[in-house]
C-alpha cells in the first residue's frame, strides 16, 4: 500500500515537472519560423519551399499556417512563446500599426534591397518595416466557353456577342438575367456561384465588394496622395454609394445557384467548386484563387476559359474601370530576435525571391505576382488569373481599381458590415438598416482606434 | 472496548494524514497553482492592464472594464447564455434522469443501452459542432433556411446538441444514485400502499439529491462554459444573435485589436457570474439533501 503511494506520487510529481517543461519549445538559432497566412499555398511551403531552402543553405524553415481568418489571433499567441515566428504578415497600414513593437526596419535588408518600387513599403517612424511581396487582383471570373455558349444561343434576348462588348453594369446585368432565365439550355444551376456566407467566409462581399464604394468614396476627397491615406483619414463614410454596391450585390443573390436564404451555409470553398464543376458562369473572387478552380477533382473548366471582368456596379465612367489590383500581403521581420536570426530570416525571404530556386518556386508553384526587381517579364506567374490580372494591369484605356478597404477601421467594422449584409439577403434586414447601421459602425470602430 | 479501538484507530489515521498531508498533496497542489491558481492571478492583474501579448502589459486601472457593457454585446450574449442554460438544464436533467429510470428495470441490453447512450460525451465539442452544422442545415435545407437564417434555428440547435451530448454522462451519475437506494424503503414505500408517482416524488428523487446536485451543477457550469460547441455550430451567427459569453470574450480577446484588456475584465466579470450562480445552485439543492 505505502510502495504503490510512493510510487503514485513519484509519478505525479514526475508528471508536473513535464507539465512544467512542455512550455519552453527548443530553440534552434538555425531555423527561421515563418507564420503563412495564406492556406491555399501551405502545402508548397512545407513539402517543396522548406525542403528546397534547408538543401541549398543549410538552414531549416519551420512553417505554420493559421487557419483561414484565424492570423491575427496566431500571430499574437505565437508572438507570446519563447520561439517566437522569425518572419510573418500583415495586412497594412492598421494591421502594422498593432504589431509596430514587433516589426524591424528593414532598411539594410537584402530582402527591402530587391524591391522594385521603394515607396510601396510600408514605414514605421520613416524607416521601411513591411514589404509587399504579392500583388493581387480581383473581379468577377468567368468561364469563356459557358459565355460563348449564351453568346450563341439561338434563344437570347440581349444583343450581346462578346465579353469585349460588356464594359457596364447595365450591359452585365442585362446579360446576366437572361442567361439565368436560359439556365438549363447553358447547363448551369445559376450565373454566379453561390454568395458565401458562413462564418469567416464573407470576405467577398465585405471587403472585397465594398472596395468600389470606397475608392469612389474616397477619391473625391481632396488633399491626399492616395486612396488609402484619404481614408484612413476619414472619421465617418457615408457609404455614399450604397445603391451601386446594392444593385451588383442583389445581382449575384437574385442570379445564383442556390436562394438567398441558404447562403449563410455556403464557404468560398463550396463556390469555387461549383465554378470548377461547371456548375456556374461566374464568381467573384481574385486571382489567388486558380487553384481553386484547377486543383479541383471533376474540374470541368480548361485553364484558358478563365478570365476577368471587373466589378461594375454602375458607377460614371465605368467603362474605364480596371480590375481591384492591391496588396494585403507585407511580410515583416521579428525585431525581437537575435541578430543570427534575423539574419537568417533576411536570407530566407531574400533566397525566395531572388535566388533562382526561390524565383521558379514561387512563379510555377506559389504563383505570385512579385514587386521585385529580380523577376522579369517572362518571369511573371503561368496561372491563367495572374497573367489575366496582368493583362487588364497593362489595358488601354483602363485604370486598376487601388484596395481603398485598406483603410477600413478595423476587423469587426467588417464582421459587423459582413453579419448585415446576411441579414439583408435572407430578409430580416432593410436595405437603409444596412446602410445606417454601416455609417454608425465606421464612426464608431474609427474612434475606439484612434483612442486606443 | 470496540469503540475505543475504533477511536484510536481514527486518531492514528488522523495523526498519519497529518504527517504526512504536505508530501501527499504537495503534487497536486503544483499542478493546480501551474494550471489554474497562477494563471488566474495574472488573468486578474492583465484585466486592469493594456497589452497585446502577456509579456508587455502596462497598468491602466480600471480602463477596460469600461469597455465591457460595450454595443450592448457582452448583455445580449449574457441573456442568451442565461436562456440556453435555463432550458438545457432542465431538458438534459429530465432526460437523463427518465434514461436513468428506464435503464435500471432490468430491460434486456441495458449495458448496451447505457454504453450507447454514454458514447457521444466521448467526443470532443468541435467535431460535434461541425457533424451537428451538417445534419441540422442538411433538415433545414428542406424548409430552404439555415442555422444562421434566424437566431432561433441556432438555440435550438444548441439545445440539441447539448442534449445529445450530455445526456448519457448525467444518466450515468443518475443510475448510480438510483443503485443506491435502500430496497427496504422502495418496499416499504409499496406496503404502506404508496402508488409509482408517489414513491418517485418522495422517496426516490429525494434518495437522489446528491446525484441531483451535482448533475445541476455540471449542466449549470457546462451551459455557462459552452464554448466550442458554440463555435463549430454558429459562431455566433446571424451577426452576434447566438453567441455566448465564452465566445464572446474569445471574440473581444482575439478578434478586436487593443480590446485584449477588455477580453480579459470580460472574463473576469464572466468568472464571477458563473461562482456566484454555481455556488448560490449549490446551496439550495445541498439544502434538499436527505440522509437515507
Amino acid at each position: 500500500m505505502k510502495k504503490s503511494l510512493v510510487l503514485l506520487t513519484t509519478l505525479l510529481v514526475l508528471g508536473a515537472s513535464l507539465f512544467a517543461n512542455g512550455t519552453s519549445e527548443s530553440k534552434a538559432t538555425d531555423e527561421v519560423y515563418f507564420l503563412n497566412f495564406k492556406p491555399e499555398v501551405a502545402d508548397i511551403y512545407t513539402e517543396e519551399v522548406a525542403p528546397a531552402f534547408e538543401k541549398e543553405t543549410g538552414i531549416k524553415l519551420k512553417v505554420v499556417t493559421a487557419a483561414s481568418g484565424q492570423y491575427a489571433s496566431t500571430l499574437k499567441s505565437e508572438m507570446a512563446k519563447s520561439n517566437p515566428p522569425a518572419v510573418f504578415q500583415t495586412n497594412g497600414p492598421i494591421g502594422l500599426a498593432a504589431d509596430k513593437d514587433n516589426a524591424m526596419p528593414l532598411t539594410d535588408t537584402k530582402f527591402y534591397s530587391i524591391l522594385g518600387d521603394k515607396s510601396m513599403a510600408l514605414q514605421i517612424d520613416g524607416q521601411p518595416a513591411a514589404i509587399p511581396y504579392a500583388v493581387e487582383g480581383y473581379g468577377i471570373i468567368y468561364n469563356a466557353a459557358i459565355m460563348q455558349k449564351y453568346f450563341d444561343l439561338a434563344s437570347k434576348k440581349v444583343n450581346v456577342s462578346s465579353m469585349e462588348e460588356i464594359n457596364n453594369f447595365a450591359t452585365l446585368k442585362a446579360v446576366v438575367e437572361d442567361m439565368q432565365a436560359n439556365k438549363d439550355a447553358l447547363g448551369i444551376k445559376g450565373v454566379f456561384a453561390s454568395t458565401s456566407m458562413s462564418a469567416g467566409n464573407d470576405w467577398r462581399w465585405q471587403t472585397h465588394l465594398v472596395d468600389v464604394p470606397l475608392w469612389a468614396e474616397f477619391k473625391e476627397m481632396s488633399g491626399y496622395n492616395s486612396i488609402v491615406e484619404a481614408g484612413l483619414a476619414a472619421s465617418t463614410s457615408d457609404f455614399k454609394y450604397n445603391q451601386n454596391f446594392k444593385a451588383l450585390f442583389d445581382l449575384y443573390l437574385n442570379n445564383s445557384t442556390i436562394a438567398p436564404t441558404l447562403i449563410g451555409s455556403k464557404s468560398v470553398d463550396d463556390s469555387m467548386a461549383e465554378f470548377a464543376l461547371g456548375q456556374c458562369a461566374m464568381v467573384q473572387n481574385g486571382n489567388w484563387g486558380a487553384g481553386q478552380i484547377l486543383g479541383v477533382t471533376g474540374n470541368k473548366v480548361s485553364p484558358d476559359d478563365i478570365k476577368f471582368i471587373p466589378l461594375y456596379m454602375g458607377l460614371d465612367g465605368e467603362e474605364s474601370q480596371g480590375l481591384c489590383v492591391g496588396t494585403e500581403n507585407y511580410l515583416c521581420i521579428n525585431n525581437n530576435l537575435s541578430d543570427a536570426a534575423k539574419a537568417n530570416a533576411d536570407e530566407f525571404l531574400y533566397w525566395l525571391f531572388a535566388s533562382d530556386t526561390g524565383k521558379k518556386l514561387v512563379q510555377e508553384k506559389l504563383g505570385f505576382i512579385t514587386p521585385f526587381n529580380t523577376f522579369t517579364e517572362a518571369e511573371m506567374p503561368s496561372d491563367p488569373l495572374a497573367k489575366d490580372v496582368v493583362k487588364w494591369m497593362n489595358k488601354d484605356g483602363v485604370s486598376s481599381v487601388p484596395w481603398a478597404f485598406a483603410a477600413i477601421p478595423s476587423q469587426e467594422f467588417k464582421n459587423n458590415f459582413g453579419a448585415d449584409l446576411l441579414q439583408y439577403a435572407q430578409g430580416q434586414m432593410t436595405w437603409a438598416t444596412v446602410v445606417k447601421n454601416y455609417q454608425n459602425n465606421w464612426a464608431s470602430e474609427y474612434k475606439l482606434a484612434h483612442n486606443n | 472496548m470496540a469503540a475505543y479501538i475504533l477511536k484510536r484507530e481514527g486518531l492514528g489515521m488522523q495523526k498519519a494524514l497529518k504527517k504526512y498531508f504536505a508530501l501527499f498533496a504537495l503534487p497536486g497542489l503544483i499542478c493546480f497553482a501551474i494550471a489554474f491558481f497562477i494563471p488566474m492571478i495574472m488573468g486578474l492583474i492583465l484585466s486592469f492592464c493594456k497589452f497585446t501579448d502577456v509579456t508587455n502589459a502596462t497598468w491602466i486601472g480600471l480602463e477596460n472594464y469600461k469597455y465591457v457593457f460595450l454595443n450592448g454585446e457582452f448583455t445580449n450574449a449574457l441573456w442568451f447564455t442565461v436562456k440556453f442554460t435555463i432550458v438545457s438544464v432542465v431538458s438534459i436533467n429530465i432526460i437523463a434522469f427518465s434514461l436513468a429510470i428506464l435503464l435500471t428495470r432490468n430491460v434486456p441490453g441495458t449495458n448496451v443501452y447505457r454504453t450507447i447512450f454514454f458514447m457521444p460525451n466521448l467526443i470532443g465539442g468541435i467535431v460535434l459542432g461541425w457533424i451537428w452544422q451538417i445534419i441540422l442545415n442538411g433538415f433545414l435545407l428542406k424548409y430552404q433556411v439555415t442555422l444562421v437564417t434566424d437566431p432561433k434555428y441556432g438555440f435550438w440547435g444548441l439545445v440539441i446538441l447539448m442534449n445529445w451530448q450530455n445526456v448519457g454522462y448525467m444518466m450515468i451519475i443518475y443510475i448510480a444514485g438510483l443503485i443506491n437506494i435502500p430496497k427496504e424503503l422502495i418496499e416499504a414505500a409499496e406496503i404502506d400502499g404508496a402508488n409509482r408517482r408517489d414513491t418517485l416524488f418522495h422517496v426516490t428523487i429525494p434518495s437522489i439529491m446528491p446525484s441531483i446536485t451535482i448533475c445541476s451543477f455540471l449542466t449549470l457550469t457546462n451551459g455557462f462554459k459552452l464554448f466550442d460547441q458554440n463555435l463549430a455550430l454558429t459562431n455566433g451567427g446571424p451577426g452576434k444573435t447566438t453567441e455566448m459569453l465564452a465566445l464572446n470574450i474569445f471574440n473581444t480577446f482575439y478578434g478586436r485589436v487593443g480590446f485584449e484588456g477588455v477580453g480579459q475584465a470580460k472574463a473576469v466579470v464572466f468568472t464571477i457570474i458563473v461562482a456566484i450562480l454555481a455556488l448560490t445552485q449549490l446551496h439550495f439543492t445541498r439544502k434538499k439533501e436527505v440522509e437515507a
